[in-house]
């Protein structure tokens, strides 16, 4: 991305908030303010609650499945995982619902099984597309399954298995504020009441937070991904 | 026994769920339909000049981070202006750009990378910008494309299921009504009708993109 | 034919102008092959490519029979004149019959007579129309690929071709029969052929001109055998090879360095008579011929000088004989693998027309030099 064009979005950026200013909107939102608050805190531990679980059990189980032991089992496993993808995330937490009732815990489930699967998939395909003689090398160098694993698998699989979990926090946040729906709370909360009592205020002090905060997320973890995967690996850098 | 009951919800109401299915469909074909005839053109302009790409492809990649129903709430103010904010318009809008990303991207990257080689052969032979990209560029480029398009559709039937509370119907309406209600006939109702609508959508445009590749591209 | 005038390429890069062809004056005739040859990023290939105006010339003219290429529309240019290129660039979503049809499509040509066009084209590449038009591109091998890649640049019968490495990519067996597969058409196709190189052997075996490229300037264009035998300068010598006097003996015909009219013996022959034949032709062997006059044997001075009784008590068996139609490289190659001086040579009919030493061979190379 060239420098004139930051400055340009960066204008068009200022532009749109003189605007929104003028008509009344950012007041709105300040007036509203301890209600954004309370409920932007929500939002974002539901995100970092629901996100990060879905790390912690998406990259080991992808590393499960690439293992010789289930080399059978998984690719059965990632087919069904790739139909799951195409599920809808209204429906999973309308499931989730119908199966554990209304609250944060049904909420956080829906949001984990939603960013689940990009996880799982790019850790499971990251690992398998590491080219086949670097493993040769690490064998014949003596390393353990282990070691291999975490000295060549995992590095060589990192940028892939970044952009799964770009992709999951993705769909993670802009499905938080579905939570609401089934009791989780957050954001949402404002832009539904809005919509319901045709309110334009409190819809928009709901949905203009909610539209930053998701690219504001997608472009710290795009960051992350591009600092912490080492330059030898990392096509972007 | 409540799968029982769900199971005789669904019997009884399958004409509810045909005409909300069709309302999906419609909703969403009629949006991608568009996206495509917006976003191939945008997408082949763009190979000329690698700024203007960028610049396009980044304004498209921060629409589609945007939630949808933060987007429908941003809409509905700017929509009530001519007295469309709810309803069948916004949702079409909103998958409409939606759509862009997806396909603008794909059929962006599938242009640029025929290989530089065939380009060659086909200017030394004296074919026109406009023959190169009919005969040449475009049936290259078709499956890719069409892996956007199917992107495309699986995301926005979710996109459509959340427009229900804009009062667009469609399958969502079952799930909207089973929430306000805690219903579970209609929750799961919804959310089954809305997966098996997607996954068939899925295996019909993987299939569709199939026939469309050209015989002498296909693995 | 082909007559460029102060040909000039100058491209703009950030790091400043970079001049690709620098008045550039050659000039193709009729029928004939010239090969463009030089290090990679000399210009052969800029050269190539204004001529078809895929780079537009920065000044300089291009004549193609007398016609300058100026008043033509790139694109009405560029589907008269034929072009192949390294990579192929077979279109892999045609089959290959509509891939050979692009060019004759395009200038609207009826449509059975350009089927049958691409019939015959595959035909005479000796690949099988029935087999071949419905295939795709993928479904062929490397070579047949790039004989198709040919044929597609003749489908219309232009003229002019421009081939850019057309053999480049391809392994080294298939390469040389591709080569003399392609000598063999041009024999009656008699095309105005223009053909970027960077392997001296390919540009020796195929040209009638070599046009030798440095930094943008032609060094030096005339036939192989005197570019061999006379480079202009030292950087020719050296792009040429330390071994260029090797690479002419495939330019040179075992007939042209063979001595004509040598005497023969047969086995009947008394011994006295095949000492008399080799003092009088002043060379130390004599070749004993069967009747039909095919060498079958040689007997040598030293052997039978003070002996007595016919030749065929005393000849010695030939190692090898060559054909006077093969090129210098098989006779020499002949005479290390049997360790032998020289060579009984043969006619088309297998008769024996004379003999060829390694002192004749190093005789007519050298004379070119004193020249």
């Amino acid at each position: 991305m060239n420098r004139t064009f930051r400055v340009v979005a960066l204008v068009v950026a200022f532009a749109l908030g003189a605007v929104a200013y003028q008509q009344g909107v950012i007041p709105q939102i300040i007036q509203r303010w301890d209600d954004v608050w309370f409920l932007g805190k929500e939002h974002m531990l539901l995100v970092a609650v629901s996100g990060g679980l879905a790390i912690v059990t998406g990259i080991p189980f992808g590393i499960w499945l690439t293992r010789p032991s289930m080399r059978k089992a998984a690719e059965t496993m990632i087919q069904g995982l790739n139909i799951g993808t195409t599920i809808p995330t209204l429906a999973i937490l309308a499931l989730s619902m119908s199966l554990l009732g209304i609250g944060k815990v049904p909420a956080i489930f829906g949001l984990w099984v939603a960013s689940l699967l990009p996880i799982v998939r790019n850790t499971y395909t990251g690992i398998l597309a590491v080219p086949p003689h670097m493993k040769e090398a690490a064998v014949g160098m003596g390393m353990r399954p282990n070691q291999i694993l975490w000295k060549v698998e995992l590095p060589n699989a990192l940028f892939v298995i970044f952009a799964g979990i770009r992709t999951a926090l993705a769909i993670n946040v802009g499905t938080v504020p579905l939570a609401y729906l089934i009791g989780g709370g957050g954001l949402g909360e404002l832009i539904f009441s809005g919509i319901a009592l045709d309110m334009t205020d409190l819809m928009l002090a709901g949905a203009i937070p909610v539209a930053i905060l998701a690219v504001l997320t997608d472009f710290a973890v795009a960051q992350c991904q591009l600092w912490l995967v080492p330059r030898g690996v990392n096509p972007l850098r | 026994m409540r799968r029982l009951e769900i199971l005789q919800y669904m019997i009884d109401n399958l004409g509810l769920i045909g005409e909300r299915t069709l309302q999906h469909v419609s909703i969403v074909s009629v949006a991608v339909g568009l996206a495509i005839l917006t976003g191939v053109p945008i997408g082949i302009a763009i190979t000329r000049n690698r700024q203007v790409a960028d610049a396009v492809l980044y304004v498209a990649s921060i629409i589609i981070t945007v939630p949808s129903i933060a987007l429908f709430g941003l809409m509905i103010p700017i929509l009530s202006t001519i007295g469309q904010g709810i309803g069948y318009l916004p949702a079409v809008i909103a998958v409409l750009l939606y759509s862009q990303l997806p396909i603008i991207r794909n059929t962006y990257t599938a242009i640029n990378n025929v290989d530089p080689a065939l380009r060659e052969a086909a200017r030394g032979m004296g074919m026109t910008p406009g023959q190169r990209l009919r005969q040449v560029e475009i049936p290259l480029a078709i499956p890719v494309i069409m892996a956007g398009v199917r992107t495309a559709v699986v995301m926005n039937i979710g996109v459509t299921a959340i427009a229900a509370y804009i009062g667009a119907g469609g399958l969502g309406a079952f799930i909207s009504a089973g929430i306000a209600d805690t219903d579970v006939r209609q929750l799961v109702t919804g959310a089954v009708s809305v997966s098996i609508l997607a996954i068939i959508a899925d295996f019909f445009l993987l299939w569709l993109q199939g026939r469309l590749t050209p015989l002498g591209v296909k693995t | 034919m082909i007559k460029l005038e102060k040909l000039t390429k100058i491209f703009d890069t950030p790091g400043g102008t970079i001049t690709a062809v620098d008045h550039v004056d050659m000039e193709v005739g009729e029928g004939e092959i010239c090969v463009l040859l030089g290090p990679s990023g000399c210009g052969k290939t800029t050269n190539l490519k204004m001529i078809n105006r895929l780079v537009v010339p920065t000044s300089g003219k291009i004549f193609i029979d007398g016609k300058d290429t100026d008043d033509y529309d790139p694109v009405e240019l560029r589907r008269n004149i034929g072009y192949v290129i390294q990579q192929i660039g077979l279109f892999p979503n045609k089959t290959i019959e509509e891939n050979i049809c692009i060019v004759p499509d395009m200038l609207g040509w009826d449509r059975k007579k350009s089927r049958a066009r691409a019939a015959e084209l595959l035909e005479l590449v000796a690949l099988d129309p029935a087999l071949f038009l419905t295939r795709f591109p993928k479904e062929l091998s490397g070579g047949q690929q790039q004989r198709v890649g040919v044929i597609r640049a003749l489908a219309a019968d232009p003229p002019v071709m421009l081939m850019d490495e057309p053999f480049g990519a391809i392994d080294p067996i298939n390469r040389e029969v591709i080569q003399d597969e392609f000598l063999k058409m041009q024999q009656t196709l008699r095309k105005t052929i223009m053909f970027v190189s960077h392997d001296i052997d390919e540009a020796v075996k195929m040209a009638d001109k070599v046009a030798i490229f440095r930094d943008g300037k032609l060094e030096q264009c005339s036939s192989p055998d005197d570019l061999l035998a006379h480079p202009a300068n030292s950087f020719i010598a050296d792009f040429v090879g330390g071994d260029r006097t090797l690479k002419r003996l495939r330019l040179v015909k075992v007939s042209e360095a063979m001595s004509k009219g040598a005497p023969s013996v047969t086995a009947e022959s008394p011994v006295a008579d095949a000492v008399k034949a080799m003092e009088d032709h002043g060379h130390a062997n004599v070749v004993m011929v069967d009747e039909r006059k095919r060498p079958r044997g040689f007997v040598h001075m030293n052997d039978v000088r003070d002996k007595k009784g016919p030749v065929s008590d005393h000849y010695e068996a030939l190692e090898a004989t060559v054909d006077a139609r093969e090129d210098l490289r098989t006779a020499v190659s002949l005479m290390f693998s049997n360790d032998v001086t020289w060579l009984a040579c043969t006619d088309a009919d297998g008769k024996y027309a004379g003999y060829i030493t390694q002192r004749g061979i190093t005789h007519l190379l050298g004379e070119t030099y004193n020249q």
